[in-house]
């Protein structure tokens, strides 16, 4: 895996941001780039991004503990810790992702030579689940949108459809019909386009863990966790919004958005909290999960509630 | 034996708690600790009042009479462990943030249903001592704890209404429950037929209050 470092910005800069101040973080993200693959970890895209830098300053990483062993991926079990017991079965590689549709560049994609094409960089996301817990991962990935202008979409391609790969023997909590498998998942052509909308393939400077949907997943940071679809096998141009797996079992509770809201609850819980993993306090849920300022103008003139 | 087998309940009952604390101090509960404690004490307060709804069944199939004397015991640690699931609700989860507490009550239905389960239980572990059962009548007793269905019910469908996608656990307690709602619907018609003989052979079904009291 290549792994560009994060350009144009030096980390003199950083620092006089007052970003990622703290020195616990400090050693912690020293620590996990020197694990890893020697990468000089820094917080500079997401300042780059223009990460709306009060609501940054309280976020300190997550520890990779919590991020590799406590997750939502029920191809291989329903608990929290299952997947990190259970996902040793999952063979990622070799590995391929088919692209369909309405594209000129349609074909099967081998994982290694995207990620010879695409060098990983590293993103500080904020990861809202829609059961109101919270993460800040440092995911290793590259933008979306470089992938799909190498697949010219044509002007029909109004949404992207991903799937997860389906495949009991390897995926053993497909043997119940939990969901409707595969897991699909989609997004809008311009929030599949936006800059913070990634294609991950590690975290910690590390190679993603199976249970974190190795070999390659979504990170859309602004929506809801089930969004950022896992181990995924094929990317497909459409013309019609595609019949995501949430918004399928449960209509009334999910949505095809599913953009973070504190302003609407789930019909079952309040959305406007979130405990912070590692937290004891419940804190304010973000609108956009933080992230208005870069992606609320996707959405002007969009009824939320509605589209929820 | 009636001795030993009520110590042996008594600190069995104890050990889930027991678990549960030590895992906390032990940070073996997993990323989300608060969630679990929640999830755990909830899941052993159905188990209790599913076992506390079991001895009377359970006494009549095998003959062994004094099971009852288990049962008062069952009955409080199920409202013990409601107890300490709502503590953990009220003091950690929400760290006695009332505002949003009396929403999650009045507002979201499996909150709503799950404290008026507990609601019910406290008067029903109220009058669960020897001296309450005199007072108010074995009759009357009877009829008042028969709100422990109606309890159970709603603890079963406050499981049900917060899960997401796997309903299986509490389809399971669900199903329990109606197997030990369906035996006293049943015993009670075959009682009235006068058929009880192939039943389990015991004494009528509504005095387990004097039983209990002793």
């Amino acid at each position: 895996m290549l792994i560009r470092r994060p350009p144009d910005i030096r980390e003199s800069e950083v620092t006089d941001e007052g970003l990622y101040i703290d020195r616990r973080q400090f050693i912690r993200r020293a620590a996990a780039a020197g694990a890893g693959l020697g990468l000089a970890a820094t917080a500079a895209p997401l300042a780059a991004l223009g990460g709306d830098a009060g609501a940054m300053q309280d976020d300190e990483l997550t520890p990779y503990d919590v991020v590799t062993g406590y997750n939502n991926f029920y191809e291989f079990g329903i608990g929290k810790e299952d997947p990190a017991k259970n996902a040793h079965t999952l063979k990622v590689r070799p590995w391929t992702i088919t692209v369909e549709g309405e594209c000129n560049k349609p074909g099967i994609y081998d994982i290694e030579d995207l990620l010879m094409r695409y060098p990983a960089e590293e993103r500080i996301y904020r990861l809202r689940c829609v059961e109101a817990w919270s993460m800040v991962i440092p995911w290793l990935g590259f933008p979306l949108a470089d992938f799909i202008n190498d697949l010219e979409p044509t002007s029909h391609a109004q949404f992207v459809e991903f799937r997860t790969l389906h495949d009991p023997e390897q995926m053993p909590g497909q043997r119940r019909r939990v969901l409707d498998w595969p897991y699909v998942e989609g997004l809008r052509m311009d929030e599949a386009m936006h800059p913070l909308t990634v294609l991950s393939v590690g975290l910690y400077g590390k190679t993603l863990p199976n249970q974190n949907g190795a070999p390659i997943r979504l990170v859309v940071p602004w929506k809801y966790g089930f969004k950022s679809i896992k181990s995924i096998v094929s990317l497909r141009f459409t013309r019609e919004m595609p019949p995501t797996s949430w918004a399928q079992q449960a209509p009334n509770e999910y949505g095809f958005y599913a953009n973070v809201n504190p302003e609407v609850d789930h019909p079952r819980w309040s959305q406007s909290r979130e405990r912070r993993l590692g937290e004891f306090r419940r804190r304010e849920t973000l609108m956009f999960n933080g992230y208005a300022e870069q992606v609320a103008h996707l959405y002007e003139g969009l009824d939320l509630g509605r589209n929820y | 034996m009636e001795r030993s087998v009520r110590v042996a309940v008594f600190v069995l009952a104890l050990v889930p708690l027991a678990r549960i604390v030590a895992q906390v101090l032990g940070g073996g509960l997993g990323g989300n600790p608060i969630e679990e404690m929640l999830h755990r004490t909830g899941w052993w307060t159905l188990a209790f009042i599913m076992l506390t709804l079991a001895v009377t069944p359970v006494r009549r199939l095998t003959g062994i009479g004094w099971l009852v004397k288990l049962r008062r015991m069952l009955g409080l640690y199920a409202f013990f462990y409601a107890t300490v699931h709502f503590a953990v609700y009220v003091g950690i989860d929400q760290f006695f943030a009332w505002e949003y507490i009396l929403e999650d009550i009045g507002e979201r239905p499996y909150i709503t249903v799950g404290f008026t389960a507990l609601l019910i239980l406290v008067p029903l572990a109220a009058t669960s001592t020897k001296r309450m059962i005199k007072r108010l009548g074995g009759r009357r007793w009877n009829r008042l704890h028969r709100l422990v269905y109606v309890a159970a019910a709603l603890g079963v469908l406050h499981f049900l209404w917060l899960v997401k996608a796997d309903i299986r656990e509490p389809v399971i307690f669900g199903a329990v429950l109606a197997t030990l709602l369906g035996y006293r619907l049943v015993a009670g018609r075959l009682k009235k037929l006068g058929s009880l003989a192939w039943f389990g052979n015991s004494r009528p079904s509504l005095r387990g209050a004097e039983e209990q009291g002793r």
